[in-house]
């Protein structure tokens, strides 16, 4: 898309105060270029909503509109109810979208409203797997073994003591027609399944991976790398369940070794020390355990027991 | 059309009459009526609007944020836990503007856990930035849910109309049904001059630093200020189109001669009513003040009222605790720096303790022999008091 003068529109353009390198400015911009000019997002509280709203100036070419931390799920049943009462959601698509924090902990009840209620919007959870906003607090969704500022390791532990809540699997669980996992490693990818999102009635769940330079500790120019090897490591797997059947798996051409995504990351150092071996053992359970979405929607419902 | 409903039906027809786009509720005691007729409006299809069962009080009010948000006419209704529940939206929606209105039943705030009516649930978010209505009856309850939107619309103030829980909601009275021609032709439909709309996208909610956030909140509370006209205006003209005056800011009861004065809130004044009426015949010179909006809140209106008065009783059913009950604390801030009335707190009917016709004029009595000012629980059980020794 270009203006006028010919200058390329972003609907969520640059300019913004993220960080350089930042994985969910990149997920956001390539979901609204992928929903086009006629939607209306809710936001939540979070990194997004500070790094693009900095008044007076603003990053969306959309109407777009920030509320609470915990409620874009249902400000966005609102717009829809009531855009579909007055005769204009016609040609109107509604995204809401949150980060990992927004979604799997202090959103859960509205999300969960929103699924249930059967409302038509896309709702994208941006994972970077932890209070970002705030300084690198450990989430829900943050992964076992990781460092972060409430879960960091000492004398009597290894960092974050908990797995990622699936976040997924409870999206199905409420019957939602269209669940995916991308991550801004693969650009066409995601926009393909925001696209397709858009195009399915009722609730849409898309779960992206979308790393964080401060918040995981690596180098800026990684971001699109690190977002890679989540996948082709399957500590991030990336799939499309459609109507309960999971339709896709994006498999890698080559499975790598857990470590070639770990140790660029500062937020797991302290597992490549002395004594580390057996959480490292745990994570590549748990990409075995993901590996195995391979074999079909039972596993989703019933992941097996190590 | 006159009719004998339930407080909460009357409102519920008010609500339909105003042609909202968007219902949304989550069911609290006692608020359950208006919403329960409400669905049964959109089920019958004597009401065409989206309606939303919302996750819980807080998505309630979100949901209702967002249909406004988006230009619909929104509608919500709750009380005591379920509005402290929404308190963070609350804020939220005056702060983005939003011209929402809600129902408030009235009804105390745990703990101890209590479904009765006292007014702390309202009165503890009188800072959110809502015009904040105190209706007496039923009839002023649906006049004043019509003025409501009007009032909200004009000012982009969201708008709360409190109801004494049960006292009101769950009572029958006759009350005038107006047309819905009447009403369409006092309340326009909606049309905000900003709403999110893909064909001319804005930022809403955007992150305001030091260098503005101070003047947003400035704004508010000028518009605040201006609401006290606005309030007073839409009452007169309320009574152009539907022949009766109900609204406005305050209203007063023999007061002229009065040299006490009683003041409060809400459906205990028809009590009030009657005590005065007794206490006149005994040859007491009392008279009423109702305030009837609480946010923004009436201070000239308030003052020249109760300026001539030897002293003032405010009896009410909140209290800020470690202190006295708020109304009379705002009470004595319409003085500031001047000469005022001995102005003293009465805390009465807390968790719907019934405030009988007795009590008031005792309050009454009390006041004439000894004026000072002072803060009171009145009519609390004798064998609740003695602690150990009981």
């Amino acid at each position: 898309m270009t203006s006028e003068e010919g200058r390329v529109i972003n609907l969520m353009e640059p300019g913004h105060t993220g960080c350089a390198g930042c994985g969910q400015a990149i997920g956001a911009r390539l979901v609204l270029k992928a929903a086009g000019k006629r939607v209306i997002v809710a936001n939540a509280t979070g990194c997004l909503e500070v790094f693009t709203t900095a008044y007076p100036r603003s990053s969306w070419e959309v109407p777009w509109i920030h509320s609470l931390f915990e409620n874009p799920a249902a400000v966005a049943s609102g717009m829809e109810v009531a855009l579909k009462a007055m005769g204009r959601y016609d040609d109107v698509k509604i995204i809401a979208q949150a980060g990992d924090g927004g979604t799997a902990d202090i959103g859960m009840g509205c999300l969960s409203g929103m699924f249930e209620r059967g409302h038509d919007i896309l709702y994208v959870c941006y994972d970077n797997e932890g209070y970002m906003n705030t300084g690198y607090q450990r989430s829900s969704l943050t992964p076992l073994g990781a460092r972060t500022t409430t879960s960091p390791p000492g004398q009597l532990s290894w960092g974050n003591k908990t797995r990622k809540k699936n976040l997924p699997f409870i999206a199905l669980a409420h019957g939602v027609p269209y669940v995916a996992t991308a991550t801004v490693g693969e650009p066409r990818d995601l926009m393909r399944k925001v696209k397709k999102a858009l195009e399915i009635e009722g609730p849409k769940y898309l779960h992206l991976l979308v790393p964080c330079v401060p918040g995981w500790g690596y180098e800026s120019n990684l971001s699109v790398e690190l977002a890679r090897l989540a996948k082709e490591t399957y500590l991030f797997p990336v799939f499309e369940v459609e109507n309960g059947v999971i339709t896709k798996v994006r498999r890698p051409k080559e499975r790598k070794p857990v470590e070639d995504y770990l140790r660029p990351q500062r937020r797991f150092a302290h597992l490549f020390k002395e004594g580390g071996e057996p959480h490292l053992e745990e994570l590549r359970r748990i990409a075995d355990e993901n590996a195995l979405i391979e074999t079909g929607p039972a596993t989703l419902v019933h992941p097996p027991s190590p | 059309m006159k009719a004998i409903l339930e407080g909460s039906r009357a409102v519920a027809e008010a609500v339909r009459l105003c042609r909202p786009n968007l219902c949304c509720a989550y069911p609290i005691t006692p608020q359950t009526h208006i919403v329960e007729d409400l669905s049964k409006m959109v089920a019958d299809g004597r009401l065409e609007a989206g309606y939303v069962l919302a996750e819980s009080e807080f998505g309630a009010a979100s949901i209702v944020l967002g249909a406004s948000a988006v230009g619909g006419r929104a509608y919500t209704a709750t009380s005591s836990q379920g509005l402290l529940l929404m308190s963070e939206v609350i804020f939220n929606i005056a702060g983005l503007r939003l011209p929402v209105v809600m129902t408030c039943a009235n009804r105390a705030v745990s703990a101890p856990i209590n479904i009765w009516n006292d007014q702390q649930d309202a009165v503890s978010l009188r800072d959110a930035g809502w015009i904040q209505l105190f209706v007496e009856d039923n009839q002023e309850a649906l006049d004043t849910h019509i003025q409501a939107f009007r009032i909200a619309e004009d000012l982009m103030i969201p708008v709360m109309v409190c109801m004494d829980g049960y006292v009101l909601t769950h009572t029958l009275e006759p009350v005038d049904l107006p047309e819905q021609e009447e009403v369409d032709r006092y309340l326009p439909p909606y049309d905000p001059t900003y709403k999110l709309d893909p064909d001319d996208p804005f930022t809403m909610g955007a992150m305001v630093g030091p260098d503005a956030y101070m003047e947003t909140r400035y704004h508010v509370h000028m518009d605040m200020m201006e609401a006290r006209s606005v309030i007073a205006k839409s009452a007169d003209e309320f009574e152009e189109v539907f022949g009766r005056h109900r609204g406005g800011l305050v209203d007063a009861y023999e007061i002229e001669d009065a040299e006490v004065v009683l003041v409060s809130m809400g459906s205990v004044l028809g009590t009030m009513r009657d005590a005065v009426d007794g206490l006149r015949e005994e040859g007491i010179k009392v008279g009423i003040l109702k305030v009837r909006c609480f946010r923004p809140f009436p201070k000239d209106a308030v003052h020249d009222a109760i300026k001539e008065a030897q002293t003032v009783g405010v009896i009410e059913k909140d209290i800020s605790l470690g202190l006295e009950g708020t109304l009379c604390s705002e009470m004595r801030a319409a003085f500031c720096g001047e000469e005022s009335p001995e102005i003293s707190s009465f805390i009465m009917g807390l968790g719907g303790r019934d405030i009988t016709i007795d009590e008031i004029k005792k309050v009454a009595r009390d006041l004439v022999a000894n004026p000072a000012c002072r803060v009171e629980f009145r009519a609390l059980r004798d064998d609740l008091m003695k602690g150990d020794e009981a």
